[in-house]
């Protein structure tokens, strides 16, 4: 049927047959909209789609621009790795956890930290006080980490570790842990976030300033080239702007645009693009729009692909393959009714296996209340397991492909996504726009948009706005973080500083400084520090020290 | 004779997550008041500090990340000693049903979970400053 | 009663941060017993040395007022902060963000931060801010920083109640500079181009400078438009040691009183408005009849020239 055709034939049941018939019995809503609040048609049909090049906009998977994946069989050969972020109270008790989770059929490691580690406090610190072991665990030192991976063979098990500003330091304790288990660091597998953008953007765990963050990010794609190279160096993130409040084209367009700033200072210190891009690695949300996720995923492998290629001549096609984790959306789970949230996980789960993620997370039905327990992180498991094993979801390659809405919407999200990447050009890249307060300003705008919307009713939420229990009986099975931790800590600390050589720690830090200072790779003095039992804090406070910390500018 | 309502916005400890205070200070705008927004990482010593300074009717203490334990108690022991007890608090985030007994004892008059709209929130407040 | 204002006049002079937050609040939303209080204050008190800073948003003022306050600071000398912003005219309400940027000097015993949204229906500038200068001076302050944001008529006129004011912008404003009111070259006592690490920023001082030097030559100072780099703690004495210049060629050109005379004029004009608007315009405006007023004027039977004069019985 030629085009014409169709439009003729289109038009005309759009005139007889739809809108007839939707004058008739109305439609549900006014307006139909995507979360992100693009309209949504009745119907697609291939006019949608008509101008779209399969061959070099879409392809096949494993070929640029990689829209169908990354992988020439994907989840043929090896499904997604089921990779539950985990971590609270001391490292023991997060071993723990970590055991019974790869017990329960989990495939990756994913590691959570309390916050004073994110940002580079000892548990003794003060303003580690009541925060202690609380949203993670506490590492305060080699120590910690040797007790977390206890039982755990680095050699056959990879770990992603969510931890930024004292990424490199945490990335050492890991090597130094493979390497007395008899691991080298070669064949480590594994991810560190160290993502700093994202934190001055939506996280908050900064420490330092964007210039001398750049330059420790800089510093360790160089030495995992040369060392590390099984290791993905950074988790390019926008699941965190995406529960700041920002929709899905900010969330690609945001992530995407904090992926050039880090290529480019890569390049700009004389790396060769090649050395270091095929291992950087993303990280996205799954949120309730089922399409346009997919979509959204989609767009984001073809979006990076042509800017590798466009913007930095890479060469290798490893280095424009946009490969990524993702976690379903914590903002998405209400506190009331929570089992409702198990299902709301199962389809944003969909949404990224049908989206072709190489490793999911999903959340349990408790966490709009507090930390996961034993009992609903196996739910949230087993609904990976379920997706992977009896839907048939993941059975062919992409299968949405070619689907008139889909296609659509994956174009339109590309298209959309280079008009604020091109905005973030004009105001000098990514660290330039987030001086300027512009990221914030349009996520905040997005979230105060949902809000209001929730509270008008007219965006629905079960059992928040509409189909509301009144007297909802309690959940009392909420995991709680043994206070003694903090404690237990603090004296563990001190033992360590009694037992370690005082000597070898005050060297390694002078190393550390020099290094800072001369601009020499960090990773090489902070890998001595810490094999020293030179503490987090210790090591944070050279760095402190010498790049000073960043103050917040912009609400 | 004006009669605005100022109200403490504050993010007490190392939690980043700032989206709902984010929303619920602008929300107030909205409703006529004048909010002042601490910004993050702040400690009960800077937020007694800064309530008293600006003189508001209510703190609102915004937390996620489970250090509402030791943190709420430290900045109502802090208004007490400051004499400034007649500071409304209320709080919001991740705060588990099982602390909410403790926290009102200490003097927290209301504390709203994740979803509780703004105009709710709004509410609470004009009738516990004409109280 | 005069009691009441005696012990609260008292304990603002020992400093008490509660009773001067209260007073300061009580100023603003203009009580009896603020009125009482400021005519015992206006009585008494000289201002404290008044020190105006603005700029666009994004200029990193409040990382400057940061930085100066710790400068004074390592002197001994007690500093408070009048951070302006502005009021919404669709909701009433305000959002008051400046002090995410003074975090480290929050904590500082000697300085006073106070946040003020600029209020006021009709216009014109809020007389609560000089009201709350003066309570400060009382209490003790030996520099007030009032800080706002903005380079328009409003924010002009807060900063000139200042006896220096400064004016912050920078490298990237470019064309927006030609654009400024003569009014803001007019004003400004000492320019600062901040983040002067960025490119154009000597080409943006130069540009200051040439159009700071179509100034009348009615007075000997000469601004000085300074490149600074604040988040790096750079060129911040050179604005500290140009305000301490600046307030020794007023002393000496005995243009400091002058200058006040000048605010004192500016308050008179704006506590009189103030006064009419109370007493004469807001009964007028809530009152049913003006309401027929204006139908009967749309309708042709009346003018708004001959009611306004019959409402106001002139």
């Amino acid at each position: 049927m030629s085009e014409e055709n169709i439009d003729k034939s289109y038009k005309e049941w759009k005139n007889d047959k739809f809108d007839k018939t939707a004058q008739r019995f109305g439609e549900r809503k006014k307006e139909f909209k995507s979360d992100s609040n693009r309209t949504v048609k009745p119907l697609y049909t291939p006019l949608d789609i008509k101008d779209l090049d399969y061959i070099n906009k879409i392809s096949f998977p494993g070929d640029y621009p990689f829209t169908r994946g990354v992988y020439p069989t994907m989840y043929r050969s090896k499904l997604w790795t089921m990779r539950q972020y985990a971590g609270f109270g001391s490292a023991k008790e997060t071993n723990r956890r970590f055991r019974y989770l790869l017990g329960q059929g989990q495939t990756g490691l994913s590691v959570a930290f309390d916050l004073p580690t994110q940002i580079g406090y000892d548990s003794d610190h003060p303003l580690a006080r009541g925060e202690v072991g609380k949203v993670g665990v506490a590492i305060d030192t080699l120590a910690d980490m040797e007790l977390l991976f206890d039982q755990i063979p680095l050699n056959k098990v990879s770990t992603s570790m969510t931890i930024n500003s004292p990424a490199s330091i945490l990335l050492a304790m890991y090597k130094v842990v493979a390497e007395k288990q008899g691991v080298s660091s070669e064949k480590l597998a594994g991810t560190i976030q160290n993502d700093i953008l994202k934190e001055y953007i939506a996280r908050g765990t900064y420490i330092f300033p964007p210039e001398p963050s750049l330059r420790i990010i800089t510093d360790i794609f160089d030495y995992c080239s040369k060392e590390m190279p099984r290791f993905n160096t950074i988790s390019i993130s926008g699941y965190h702007i995406r529960e700041a409040g920002s929709d899905a084209v900010q969330e690609l367009a945001f992530t995407i645009a904090d992926g050039i700033e880090y290529v480019k200072a890569a390049v700009d210190i004389g790396m060769d693009v090649d050395e270091f891009a095929p291992r950087l690695s993303f990280f996205f949300n799954a949120q309730m729009d089922l399409f346009e996720e997919i979509a959204k995923f989609r767009a984001a492998r073809r979006l990076w692909a042509e800017i590798m290629e466009e913007r930095f001549k890479a060469q290798k096609a490893k280095s424009k393959m946009l490969r990524f984790h993702t976690q379903t959306a914590g903002s998405a789970l209400t506190a009331q009714q929570p089992m409702n949230n198990i299902m709301r996980v199962t389809l944003q789960a969909l949404s990224a296996v049908l989206g072709g993620t190489q490793s999911l997370h999903t959340n349990s039905y408790d966490e709009a209340m507090g930390l996961p327990t034993e009992d609903s992180v196996k739910i949230a498991l087993r609904t990976q397991q379920l997706i992977a094993h009896e839907t048939g979801a993941a059975d062919t390659i992409d299968p949405l492909a070619g689907s008139y809405y889909i296609e659509s919407m994956t174009d339109h999200l590309v298209k959309e996504a280079r008009q604020y990447i091109e905005k973030i050009d004009e105001l000098g890249g990514m660290a330039q726009a987030i001086e300027t307060g512009y990221i914030q300003r349009e996520i905040q705008e997005n979230a105060y948009r949902l809000q209001k919307e929730v509270e008008k009713e007219d965006r629905v939420v079960v059992g928040v706005n509409q189909f509301i229990e009144e007297d909802e009986e309690k959940n009392n099975n909420l995991l709680k973080v043994d206070p003694a931790v903090e404690n237990e800590q603090i004296e563990e600390l001190k033992n360590i500083k009694v037992k370690r050589d005082d000597q070898e720690v005050k060297d390694a830090l002078t190393q550390i400084k020099k290094a800072a200072v001369n601009d020499n790779n960090l990773m090489y003095p902070i890998i001595k520090a810490v094999k020293a039992y030179a503490t987090i804090g210790e090591i944070s406070d050279v760095l402190r020290e010498e790049f000073g910390e960043y103050e917040a500018q912009y609400i | 004779m004006d009669n605005f309502i100022k109200v403490l916005i504050a993010k007490p400890g190392l939690d980043g997550h700032d989206r709902g205070a984010k929303v619920i200070a602008r929300g107030l705008k909205e409703a006529g008041m004048e909010v002042v927004y601490t910004g993050l990482r702040q400690t009960p010593e800077q937020i007694v500090r800064s309530a008293i300074q600006e003189d508001v009717d209510v703190i609102g203490l915004s937390i996620l990340s489970g250090a509402h334990s030791y943190l709420f108690p430290e900045i109502m022991n802090r208004l007490k000693k400051a004499d400034h007890s007649d500071v409304a608090v209320i709080a919001g985030g991740i705060i588990p049903e099982d602390d909410h007994k403790k926290l009102k004892e200490l003097g927290i008059k209301a504390i709203f979970q994740p979803g509780t709209p703004i105009s709710k929130i709004v509410d609470f407040i004009e009738n516990e400053v004409q109280k | 009663m005069e009691d009441n204002i005696d012990q609260l006049y008292a304990d603002i002079q020992r400093g008490n941060e509660n009773t001067i937050a209260k007073a300061i609040s009580m100023v603003e939303d203009g009580t009896k017993d603020a009125v009482k209080l400021m005519k015992k204050v206006y009585r008494n008190i000289e201002p404290a040395y008044l020190v105006g800073i603005s700029g666009p948003p994004g200029s990193g003022k409040s990382t400057i007022t940061q930085s100066i306050v710790q400068l004074w600071r390592k002197e001994n000398i007690k500093v408070a902060i009048i951070a302006i912003d502005p009021t919404s005219h669709f909701s009433g309400g305000a959002l008051l963000g400046d002090r995410i940027r003074m975090d480290k000097i929050s904590t500082d015993r000697g300085v006073f931060i106070r946040s003020m949204a600029t209020r006021g229906s009709l216009g014109g500038l809020n007389s609560s801010i000089y009201d709350t200068v003066l309570i400060f001076s009382l209490a003790g302050y030996e520099y007030i920083i009032i800080e706002t944001v903005g380079v328009g008529q409003n924010e002009i006129d807060i900063v000139k109640l200042a006896d220096t004011t400064i004016f912050v912008t920078v490298p990237e404003a470019g064309d927006e500079i030609q654009a400024y009111k003569a009014g803001l070259m007019e004003a400004g006592d000492i320019f600062v181009v901040n983040k002067a690490d960025r490119p154009k920023s000597e080409q943006m001082v130069l540009t200051i400078e040439q159009l700071v030097s179509f100034r009348g030559d009615k007075e000997i100072w000469k601004p000085p438009v300074l490149a600074t780099n604040a988040l790096q703690d750079e060129g911040i004495t050179d604005i500290k040691k140009s305000i301490n210049d600046h307030h020794i060629y007023l002393e000496e050109k005995d243009l400091l009183q002058k200058n006040r005379r000048e605010v004192i004029r500016a308050q008179m004009i704006n506590l009189m408005e103030k006064k009419l608007n109370e007493k004469f315009i807001s009964p007028i405006l809530k009152d049913q009849k003006f309401f027929k007023h204006i139908e009967l004027i749309c309708k042709k039977k009346e003018d708004p020239y001959s009611v306004v004069n019959e409402l106001l019985s002139l």
